[in-house]
């Protein structure tokens, strides 16, 4: 049996357009933009950046603020916390834009990958799928 | 009006919770069509029970070809499933289970950028659907490895028939997985992981 065949799209053997560089700020296909108020510029979160609470919620929070920091006592990812508040991804941005604003939250940048991995990340996260 | 919701909202069970340690994650991409088994093979070795977050997709993020013209504004929801492996007290890798059309890529930030790299997991049953996600990881410059989910009802095809029909360089491994089970879902992490590593190995020699 013969399975069906793919095409390529570059089938003269053309490299394909070299990936974004790392660094480049703004990807030119990211059209699904929410604004903060008054437009106010959003922090760039990750799904996995990781979210700390760094303070207990103020009086003055919102309920869906109180819950965002009682979640975040302990790391908790973008996605973790969207899943939980039951928010959309772009939602939970603008939340955290305003409680980071507020030094509410601490955000932990994540690692991306780079045009040459770090060999030993690679090595911790095979070491850790090791154990499982 | 009381508000008492925020005393409900789920969160983490203790065990779940993250150590104050953590300083960072990676993510990985397992990318897929419907019904590939791509919640499957997150569930299988996720530390959490999967979780799932949503995006809504208004007109401006959706293809010029599905509602081009269209007065109404829509909205979809696209959901995307995911689990967590803590792999040291500093480090957590997240796995993302992502439907195969790019239109949906970019509600995410950088998922598919900002990844590791990426398991596609195909069936060989509908194999097509994983061309056009080849092409364009390939596109992006996103490293990956192929999966083989094994259904029993499946066409079994070599290994090097898989190859030929995907057109896939011969570096990219081809694995068969069965991605309900843990061990077997691992080691095709396990085979992407080894194959970024060989590629920044060669990648720092160049």
């Amino acid at each position: 049996m013969t399975p069906p065949q793919r095409q390529r799209r570059y089938p003269n053997g053309q490299p394909p357009p070299p990936p974004p560089q790392p660094g480049q700020k703004k990807n030119p296909e990211r059209l699904f933009v929410v604004a903060g108020k008054d437009g106010a510029e959003r922090a760039e979160f990750d799904l996995v950046t990781l979210i700390v609470a760094s303070a207990d919620p103020p009086p003055s929070a919102a309920p869906e603020q109180a819950a965002l920091l009682r979640l975040c006592t302990t790391p908790l990812s973008v996605a973790e916390l969207s899943a939980y508040l039951s928010l959309p991804f772009s939602a939970m941005t603008v939340l955290l834009t305003d409680l980071l604003t507020a030094d509410l939250v601490t955000a932990r940048a994540p690692i991306v990958r780079q045009a040459v991995a770090d060999r030993s990340l690679l090595e911790a996260v095979m070491h850790g799928l090791q154990r499982l | 009006m009381d508000f008492k919701g925020s005393d409900t909202i789920p969160g983490p069970r203790t065990e779940d919770q993250l150590p104050h340690t953590a300083e960072a994650a990676v993510k990985i991409v397992i990318v897929g069509g419907f019904g590939v088994g791509k919640t499957t093979m997150v569930g299988s070795v996720s530390e959490i029970r999967p979780l799932t977050t949503e995006e809504t997709m208004t007109q401006a993020g959706i293809g010029v070809d599905d509602n081009f013209g269209s007065d109404t504004k829509t909205a979809t929801t696209v959901a995307m499933d995911f689990g967590r492996i803590s792999i040291t007290d500093q480090l957590v890798l997240y796995l993302f289970g992502t439907p195969g059309q790019e239109r949906f890529w970019f509600l995410w930030n950088g998922l598919f950028e900002g990844a590791l790299g990426a398991v596609v997991l195909i069936d060989t049953r509908r194999l097509e659907v994983s061309f056009d996600v080849i092409g364009r990881l390939e596109e992006r410059g996103v490293p990956f490895v192929v999966a083989v989910n094994s259904f029993p009802d499946a066409p079994r095809y070599g290994i090097d028939d898989l190859r030929a029909a995907l057109d896939l360089d011969e570096e990219i491994p081809i694995v068969e997985c069965d991605v309900r089970r843990r061990a077997s879902s691992r080691d095709v992490l396990m085979t992407l992981m080894h194959f970024l590593h060989s590629l920044a190995v060669s990648g720092a020699l160049r």
